[in-house]
């Protein structure tokens, strides 16, 4: 492998401490030399990429993504899906199990990771909780580890009985995994399609209340509190109430090991965004009131939130082409995420731009053990992102790497284009300005 | 919402001055001679379909049905209906205009064809507008934005039913302020209309909801919290909610009566005795509270249920005249749909 010297940018990697004016030598897949400008020492023959003006950072780490395969191919596949994610400056991603067959075992595990699949990053799979995420049986998680898994979860499903989740959380535990739970209370959501309250009601809708988030990221909690004695690791997904974001509070201050991811979606929109039964405004949990919306923002100023995750949901176009009831939940997010965080959190609400960079990339990989990403210190993977920081650009969904185009952030503006995507030492994306 | 409650324990996030991203702007291509929406009809819009359904009325049909002479319509109705469908159909033929109609059952839909494909062959087959009755909520929307043809909502899930308010304010004018044709913010100043019952699953009662507060009525909603969530107040203005019937009837001029939605209840079970107890509308109710107030209902009526019979067949009921009042709303609809902006 060639040896890869990032001469000229700004370095900003919160994890090592970084903060100035560095050339980077990637060679073999790693970080192999940091220096100040023109100093690198082993850089004789290296390819060189000019990332003057630009920033350097630690490639982004998204835990909960679809990546649709095996089954779902017309969605997304495992290469285009990574394609997105390289396009959005990602370079590992956490891809859940719902896929069909439901990834509930060592072999499928395996098969995502596999090089042919022909993933343009890192993919770290995240396997279920339970044999075929029905709920029930409990699934062999040290074969699941051993197998790559990162974490399990049965997302885009709750584990509802009290019984199965305090063994799952226990069982994960035993072996070093999180449990990332969808937290959704189903028998209270029965033939919901958006949030409860005025929007849903003026649009003839069906809601989901906040409720049935909130209940069940409270009784999550409480079997956390437990089991104590064996320091269970719960990660609450796509948080969206008030009321879950509290109550995630609250268990960090009890000293519980209980950690949250928030989408961008969750951050920036409500249910007005639903606006005329727009489908690419549908998801679970659903866009929530503006008073959830804030709870959000603020709870990520606070460093509360551990992670901003996309929840990456393709869907083919026909399948959102559909009255609002009857279509799929989810919306993309991998090519959005950086763009609308720098965007908001940094440039609006004058978030530290390192920070913004830490929930997509050092506190990620760190919540869920992925030991050398998230990092450029030396030795660690050389997954990089170079981006302008500076750089406005409008957002067009028609122009996505991924096989779906389901986001209502379709025309926004973003913050920070995204130059050279690398990861373990490739170019993976390329847009020079 | 952060700028507008300061004084109510501003949460941290307001007192940090955070500006969230704007609400969606409505990029929605409406055409226009679609009806969508009650609430998307200006005043002058409405008072021009309440004279042309006056003046169609009494037009001589050998002139009324060179109007829309072999134009074509489609009604593409996913759910049954008596008096909707056959009003449209009434409407469409008064005005010449060729129609057919297209159910869920006895068609390709049965076969899984998707709304947007069944609009699509529809417009093939020469349709120049579609007046569309679906199940789900906002589905004449994915109609209209996929075929850009004109489209008339004739009722979608539990969402609206713009025609049905358009009549209903016919009768209530024709009751309440005969003689008037053109209407603004307070020709129904001093009216206070009350609709009982299922208002959860009621597209008569959204709609209406969103026109007669717009020409000054007060709308008071009333029944039981299953069917009548407190959300419901917060729908628009000129809206209160009131679960005492008795109260409400005392304030009313109007009062209509819905049918309990039981194939939209969704599980949900009701003890209809205690229903008919707290909202049946029965003659000594009615004499007691309102003895001069105009009885409404959009049909279907359950009798015995939501109304007695006594009450429905009685001297203060206008049903049937809403009825009647349908196919002249409807013809100026119909009329409005094919005529008006780019569509004639």
């Amino acid at each position: 492998m060639t040896a890869l010297a990032i001469k000229g940018g700004h370095v900003l990697d919160p994890a090592a401490g970084i903060d100035g004016l560095k050339d980077i030598l990637l060679k073999d897949g790693h970080v192999a030399e940091i220096a100040g400008p023109g100093k690198l020492k082993q850089a004789n023959g290296a390819k060189v990429l000019d990332a003057t003006g630009l920033t350097v950072a630690p490639g982004l780490v998204d835990i909960h993504v679809h990546l649709r395969e095996p089954g779902q191919g017309y969605k997304e596949t495992i290469a285009t899906g990574t394609a997105a994610a390289a396009a959005g400056g990602f370079t590992s991603v956490a891809a859940m199990p719902n896929t069909k067959p439901v990834n509930d075992s060592p072999e499928i595990t395996r098969w995502m990771q596999a090089a042919e699949r022909g993933a343009s990053v890192r993919v770290f799979p995240i396997a279920a909780a339970t044999r075929g995420s029905k709920g029930e049986a409990i699934n062999d998680y040290a074969a699941l580890k051993a197998a790559g898994a990162v974490a399990v979860s049965d997302d885009g499903l709750p584990i509802l009985k009290d019984g199965t989740m305090r063994e799952a959380l226990a069982a994960a535990a035993r072996v070093g995994l999180c449990v990332i739970q969808h937290a959704e209370d189903t028998r209270m959501t029965a033939g919901g399609s958006m949030n409860a309250g005025p929007v849903a009601f003026r649009l003839g809708l069906r809601g989901m209340t906040a409720e049935a988030e909130t209940s069940l990221v409270e009784r999550d909690i409480r079997l956390v509190n437990e089991l104590r004695e064996a320091r269970p690791h719960l990660h609450v997904a796509h948080t969206s109430t008030a009321g879950a974001m509290s109550a995630v509070r609250q268990a960090r201050r009890n000293g519980l090991r209980v950690t949250c991811e928030v989408a961008p979606h969750h951050f920036l929109l409500t249910d007005e965004h639903v606006g005329l039964y727009n489908t690419n405004a549908k998801m679970c949990p659903p866009l929530r009131a503006a008073a959830d919306r804030d709870a959000m923002i603020e709870a990520i100023l606070d460093g509360v939130v551990d992670a901003i995750a996309t929840d990456h949901a393709p869907h083919a176009v026909h399948e959102k082409e559909v009255e609002f009831e009857n279509a799929p939940n989810g919306i993309t997010g991998l090519e959005t995420a950086l763009g609308l965080s720098l965007r908001w959190l940094h440039k609006e609400w004058k978030m530290p731009i390192g920070r913004v960079l830490s929930l997509l990339s050092a506190q990620p990989a760190a919540l869920l053990g992925l030991k050398g990403r998230g990092t450029l210190a030396m030795g660690s993977f050389a997954d990089v992102v170079i981006f302008d920081p500076k750089a406005e650009w409008i957002y067009r969904a028609r122009e996505t790497k991924s096989k779906s185009r389901n986001t209502p952030f379709d025309g926004w503006t973003m913050q920070g284009r995204v130059r050279w995507t690398i990861s373990e030492g490739r170019v993976v994306y390329s847009n020079p300005a | 919402m952060l700028r507008r409650t300061p004084s109510m324990n501003p949460t941290p996030a307001a007192r940090r001055a955070i500006h969230p991203p704007p609400g969606p702007t409505s990029l929605f291509p409406y055409l226009p001679g679609s009806l969508l929406s009650a609430g998307d009809l200006s005043l002058e819009e409405i008072s021009h379909i309440l004279s042309r359904a006056t003046f169609l009325e009494n037009e001589d049909p050998l002139k009324r049905d060179r109007i829309l002479l072999k134009r074509k319509i489609a009604l593409l109705f996913y759910e049954s209906s008596t008096r909707t469908r056959t009003s449209f159909e009434l409407a469409a033929k008064a005005l010449g205009a060729d129609t057919t109609l297209v159910s869920s059952l006895s068609s390709s839909i049965e076969k899984g064809e998707s709304l947007k494909d069944t609009g699509l062959t529809l417009r093939a087959l020469g349709a120049e507008a579609i007046i569309l009755r679906h199940n789900s909520s906002g589905a004449p929307w994915l109609l209209e934005a996929e075929t850009r043809l004109p489209v008339v909502n004739a009722g979608d899930g539990m969402h609206e039913h713009p025609t049905q308010a358009l009549l209903d304010l016919r009768t209530i004018l024709t009751h309440l302020r005969p003689g008037v044709t053109t209407v603004d913010g307070e020709t129904l100043a001093g009216v206070t209309v009350t609709i009982v019952g299922d208002i959860m699953h009621s597209r008569v009662a959204r709609s209406n909801m969103m026109l007669l507060p717009r020409l000054g009525a007060h709308v008071i909603l009333c029944g039981q919290r299953e069917l009548l969530p407190e959300v419901a107040g917060q729908a628009g203005p000129g809206i209160t909610l009131e679960r005492n019937f008795d109260a409400a009837l005392h304030q009313s001029q109007v009062v209509m009566m819905l049918r309990i939605q039981g194939e939209r209840l969704a599980g949900l079970q009701l003890d209809l005795e205690e229903y008919k107890a707290n909202y049946q509308l029965t003659g000594p109710r009615l004499a007691a509270h309102a003895p001069k107030a105009v009885v409404m209902h959009p049909g279907p009526i359950i009798r015995g249920m939501e109304v007695t019979a006594g009450v429905a067949d009685g001297v203060q009921s206008v049903i049937l005249e809403q009825v009647k009042n349908g196919v002249a709303i409807r013809m100026a609809v119909v009329e409005r749909a094919l005529t008006v902006g780019g569509a004639a």
